[in-house]
């Protein structure tokens, strides 16, 4: 039985490494820049919900204010890089712990919240963020930033001509987002945040530190996402409050985790590539994000879901059965 | 032989309600403890001050020498007090196995190590069988003995018990009886609370009497039968002449 453990971690590497040399290859073939950005798009959100997944999937803490943490990574490397000449590459660096530190600020009174209400603090939060970038006129205020394109550069992670290299910093961000979750999966931590998810009581009977498990979770987590900020501000080069730290970020990075199975190492993975390209699919078909098509497909998936698969799209895969041994 | 757990004047006050006043209780290596009384009587606050759950309004609690009044649940863990729930608390969206993985971390910090140790504990525990099984696919009898598991896990010198042989069919609370038996011969201290006079009567070597909130009687427990102050409280004084 340990050894179907470990066959089954094994199992799961072998695949992630599969899907990411399939997906390496796309730019091979894919050359309609429209498409090239749906990918984008869906890697970049993938590895957002990945680990949005690991403080509110595994450790239980929803959050729908994550947006914030992934408008600060935006924020922190634009600024550092407009007004510092700081490269992207240290801004991002910058904005994972900045996002960290403050999500670990914001954890010490927040987690001792349970439920309903810790899931409202997290979308007031992040709504106090935005207001705070919309006033702050040396970032930009409401204007936000547009950044300097200075030629294409790897040193400066800016791509004027070709999308190519984003989809593969894309690529990379969904991989290092699955590989911590997947390392994390079989470790002290993991056991911890699961135990204090399903119930933090027995958790500290066990000897479970449960306040610190929350935030270490939130740590990691919001270092992640502010990360894929960066990203998505080098490659959007124009940033303003609400086109980073809008509620829709929050959203879109529960929504996939919720779609494809809460809490499990490929619901992520597996709700982005459902989710994202049939939003932008939607989004250019009936042209523009105001007809709110793609919220109404939006709708109809998770009461679907929450019908039929109240687990996410996962549990058809992976179900301990009562009977059974396996897994 | 100093004792492992010591209760000092606890006292336990919710609002105007006193829940435990003046408890001193003791408990010694290798015993097995029995906490009686009535509904209402306070076994399970004295439990949970115990468990650290909460401190006390007054007193103190020595557990092996070290004053741990004020040390949250999860340090006493860390010290050696494991315990179980009333209400079971198991950790419903994971395998039976990893719950006592969770449990085995306390002493193990490799991953490997404490697997193996959760794999010995549920052979212990009778619950190998299930182990890849869902908490929330246990029937209730397995999932109290998962509490029991989980808690042996973290390699406790005093394993406290809270009715966990309580609603149990006979041949469930035998079965209970015997693992309670099995669990002290491996030397750890057990003190239980428990509902059901005449199956924890033979099983305890001394037991321990509450009754609004203090110490009625304490001694072995076919002494602690016959008490008549202790058929007054569960009876009502009327019996109490006639016995």
């Amino acid at each position: 039985m340990d050894k179907n453990f470990a066959a089954r971690r094994r199992r799961d590497l072998i695949i992630a490494a599969v899907l990411t040399a399939i997906a390496a290859l796309v730019p091979l073939f894919v050359k309609d820049v429209v498409v090239q950005n749906i990918l984008i798009l869906t890697l970049m959100y993938a590895g957002l919900s990945q680990s949005w997944n690991i403080l509110s999937g595994y450790c239980g803490q929803i959050s729908l204010g994550h947006a914030l943490y992934f408008g600060l990574g935006a924020y922190t490397t634009e600024l550092l890089f407009t007004k510092f000449g700081v490269l992207p590459w240290f801004g991002m660096l910058a904005g994972g712990v900045v996002s960290a530190l403050i999500a670990m600020g914001l954890g010490y009174p927040f987690f001792r919240l349970r439920g309903h209400y810790f899931v409202i603090a997290t979308i007031v939060i992040a709504e106090i963020g935005l207001l705070l970038f919309h006033n702050w006129e040396w970032a930009g205020a409401a204007m936000g930033i547009t950044i300097p394109i200075r030629g294409d550069s790897w040193l400066k992670f800016q791509f004027a001509r070709s999308k190519v290299p984003y989809f593969y910093f894309a690529l990379l961000l969904a991989c290092v987002a699955w590989f911590v979750t997947w390392w994390l999966e079989d470790s002290k931590w993991g056991f911890w945040w699961r135990a204090v998810k399903d119930n933090p009581d027995a958790a500290e009977s066990l000897g479970v530190d449960v306040f610190n498990s929350k935030m270490g979770a939130a740590a990691v987590s919001a270092f992640l996402v502010a990360v894929g900020g960066s990203f998505y501000a080098q490659f959007v080069s124009y940033i303003d409050p609400e086109s980073v730290m809008g509620f829709q970020f929050s959203l879109l990075m529960a929504l996939p985790a919720v779609l494809g199975g809460i809490g499990t190492l490929w619901g992520p993975v597996l709700g982005a590539a459902i989710l994202i390209p049939l939003t932008e699919i939607t989004r250019f078909k009936f042209g523009g994000s105001g007809s709110g098509v793609d919220l109404i497909i939006y709708g109809t998936l998770i009461v679907l879901i929450s019908l039929a698969l109240p687990r996410g799209l996962m549990s058809l895969f992976s179900r301990p059965k009562k009977t059974g041994a396996t897994r | 032989m100093t004792a492992l757990l010591e209760t000092r004047g606890v006292w336990q006050r919710f609002g105007g309600l006193v829940a435990n006043s003046d408890v001193s209780i003791s408990v010694g290596r290798g015993e097995i403890v029995g906490l009686i009384g009535p509904n209402g009587a306070g076994k399970s606050t004295l439990f949970n001050l115990i468990a650290g759950v909460l401190p006390p309004t007054q007193g103190s609690i020595i557990f092996d020498g070290e004053d741990v009044t004020n040390l949250p649940a999860a340090a006493r863990c860390q010290r050696g007090v494991g315990r179980t729930f009333q209400v079971v608390k198991s950790f419903e969206t994971m395998t039976v196995i990893d719950n006592v993985i969770v449990g085995a971390l306390v002493r193990n910090t490799v991953m490997r190590e404490a697997r193996r140790k959760a794999h010995e504990v549920l052979e212990f525990t009778g619950l190998a069988a299930r182990a890849d099984v869902l908490a929330s696919d246990l029937v209730p009898a397995e999932k109290r003995r998962l509490e029991v598991a989980r808690a042996l896990a973290t390699e406790p010198k005093l394993l406290l018990l809270d009715e966990v042989l309580t609603g149990l069919t006979p041949t469930e609370a035998q079965t209970g009886v015997a693992l309670v038996r099995k669990v002290r011969e491996t030397g750890i201290t057990v003190l239980m609370v428990e509902h059901v006079m005449e199956i924890v009567m033979p099983l305890v070597d001394r037991a321990i009497v509450l009754d609004l909130g203090k110490v009625l009687v304490e001694g072995k427990p076919a002494d602690v039968v016959r008490d008549p102050k202790v058929i007054s409280a569960y009876l009502g004084d009327r019996h109490a002449v006639g016995a």
